[in-house]
């Protein structure tokens, strides 16, 4: 078991693992999906997951964007231990505090790029004016031009649609983007578009952590850590 | 915001959306026309019987052995406080003769002035002397008129009137009756008697008092008449054609049950379909209450256009059935019948609700994480 962290600067911890397992029952067999994975990650950090499909890498991204839950361990975010919320505040977390990019975008069809990233706003009860407002300010962080803003994701490119997704999780300003393979399904140039715009929003503060098997991105990160059947091997930052 | 995801969430299968508020839209008419087609023939059958509601009717007391009343119980009756008018009504029955036919019918004897009370001619004038009024569909069937004469028990009766028809009545079956004077029917018959004696209240509200003050007066020591009040008879109807109103309903809610079901089924479908968009809307930050708004209010959306459409076409549906049963619409736009077309629409909007609720519950249900992986 490494420890990752320990040899920084002291900074602010904005998300903490400690020994967190997660098993999966397999008829008799038990897999451990993650095992005793202890990490932090500093504000502004901008850390890459890498490790082979089936490592555990996803099971841990999941813990991290509070969608899943350990079966032993605990996580942090912000110093706050999510491990025995319930749904609605864990709810209340990934709309707050983290930002989803998906590897196939996951934008919502129906609505337009400027609605979808109004959508995590409006989810949070955000006066209409006031989500309209930001979403075009968002727009233009992301660089996708104005003209974009009224075209549904079937209308726009891959790499307009990831932008997008991006703005999108940026919507309610959270401290963490938790980004899933996001040149996944990408072109190499379009891929690097997408990850210097990421690696713009961490200089502009922003945690983010990748998780990703393509070995290229992690040239973008300040830290990078490597997973194999659910146990951090190596820290190669 | 959820209402425009709901709505453009809708419009993603139009096709599939337009079939279930089909089937809403069907049932709203069905449930609206046929309550108003109950409610029409309610009106209908009311309006017949028109102000009979302040009448008693005054029978002798069969079970008891009495055929007949008498100028006796006539005058008690009379008396009674609160009757306003009182009828008293002969009555047997005779084979009539008219040129080559004859055929057999009812004999009123009752006075001119008190058939005022009871009847409407369609020409003529009521009878008098050796005059006599017959019955619309009596005059109908064999083709009499005014002037002509008929022969009834040996003496001969000019018809000096003929009454417009009646249909259904409790008093007095006019339709195939002759009616001649109380004179001339004692001494064609040789009987003073009388076969029933209708008696009118002042308003409707004094029916059932004067209905006991008259048992209470003529019942004292023996059972010696029987009263019926129509205020009864008109209460009984009227829960009678309520009934019916809600019966027809009940056949058109079975329509609506059906629509229900197909609102069911497309949200469901739409559920599993977009499992993986709840899962990213879950990722995002929408809460289980989030998700099953949106779901409801897809379904609610479904109600409420198949219902507000349903009631429009309700209309055309309702005077359709009331064209088609009762030949005419003018009930249709009765308040009470326009409350059922309400009721349907009611009814459709509260189908896409229930409708949705299932799928609703079971799309806010789904864990995150799971929707999120299903492709």
């Amino acid at each position: 078991m490494e420890e990752i962290g320990m040899r920084q600067v002291a900074g602010e911890v904005t998300l903490r693992l400690e020994d967190v397992t997660k098993i999966y029952e397999m008829g008799d067999e038990k897999i451990y999906a993650l095992d005793r994975v202890t990490l932090n990650v500093e504000k502004g950090d901008f850390l890459t997951v890498m490790g082979p499909s089936g490592s555990g890498k996803s099971t841990l991204l999941n813990m991290i964007g509070c969608l899943d839950l350990p079966d032993e361990g605990s996580v942090y975010i912000d110093e706050d231990d999510v491990t025995n919320l319930e749904d609605n505040e864990l709810t209340k977390i990934r709309r707050d505090k983290i930002g989803f990019v998906f590897q196939q975008f996951n934008l919502i069809p129906t609505l337009t790029a400027l609605e979808n990233i109004e959508l995590p706003m409006l989810i949070k009860r955000i006066p209409q004016d006031q989500c309209t407002k930001s979403a075009k300010n968002i727009l233009s962080t992301v660089n996708l031009p104005e003209k974009f803003a009224s075209h549904l994701p079937s209308e726009l490119s891959s790499g307009q649609q990831q932008r997008v997704a991006i703005g999108r999780s940026l919507a309610n300003d959270p401290s963490i983007i938790l980004a899933d393979e996001p040149t996944g399904n990408l072109d190499t140039k379009t891929g690097e578009g997408i990850m210097k715009l990421l690696k713009g929003l961490n200089e502009e503060g922003k945690t983010i952590i990748v998780v990703t098997h393509d070995p290229r991105l992690s040239s973008y990160s300040n830290k990078t850590v490597r997973i194999v059947d659910g146990r951090i091997e190596e820290d190669v930052s | 915001m959820f209402l425009k995801l709901a709505r453009r969430n809708l419009s993603r299968h139009r096709f599939r959306s337009i079939l279930a508020i089909v089937g809403i839209i069907i049932g709203v008419i069905a449930i609206s026309s046929l309550g108003i087609l109950g409610n029409s023939i309610k009106l209908s059958v009311t309006d017949s019987f028109g102000d009979i509601g302040n009448e008693i009717i005054v029978y002798p007391d069969y079970e008891s052995g009495w055929s007949n009343l008498t100028k006796k119980e006539f005058n008690a009756i009379r008396k009674t406080t609160g009757v306003d008018v009182t009828i008293p009504v002969s009555q047997s029955s005779s084979q009539i003769q008219f040129g080559k036919d004859s055929t057999f019918t009812t004999v009123y004897g009752v006075d001119a002035i008190d058939m005022k009370a009871l009847l409407e001619l369609s020409s003529g004038q009521f009878q008098s002397g050796s005059r006599c009024v017959i019955g619309g569909v009596l005059a109908d069937s064999f083709d009499l008129k005014h002037g002509d004469t008929v022969n009834l028990e040996g003496s001969s009766f000019k018809i000096s009137g003929i009454l417009k028809k009646q249909g259904m009545r409790f008093d007095i079956s006019a339709d195939r009756a002759i009616f001649i004077t109380p004179k001339s029917y004692s001494s064609l018959y040789e009987n003073e008697d009388y076969a029933m004696i209708i008696v009118k209240t002042q308003g409707v509200e004094e029916v059932e008092a004067v209905k006991e003050r008259i048992e209470a007066n003529l019942n004292k020591r023996k059972d010696r008449v029987m009263v019926f009040g129509m205020d009864m008879i008109l209460e009984s109807l009227d829960e009678f054609f309520g009934m019916l109103s809600k019966f027809l309903m009940g056949i058109g809610a079975i329509s609506l049950i059906v629509a229900g079901v197909s609102i069911l089924n497309v949200m469901l479908i739409s559920t599993v379909e977009r499992t993986k968009e709840i899962g990213v809307m879950r990722a995002i930050g929408s809460s289980r209450r989030d998700i099953l708004i949106l779901f409801i209010l897809e379904a609610t959306i479904l109600g409420v256009i198949g219902g507000l459409i349903g009631g429009v076409l309700s209309f055309g549906g309702g005077y359709l059935v009331n064209i088609i049963i009762l030949k005419k619409a003018s009930y249709l736009f009765a308040p009470s019948s326009i409350v059922y077309i309400f009721i349907g629409v009611l009814f459709g909007v509260v189908t896409g609700v229930l409708g949705g609720l299932y799928p609703a519950w079971k799309a806010s249900r789904m864990l995150p994480l799971t929707a999120l992986k299903t492709e």
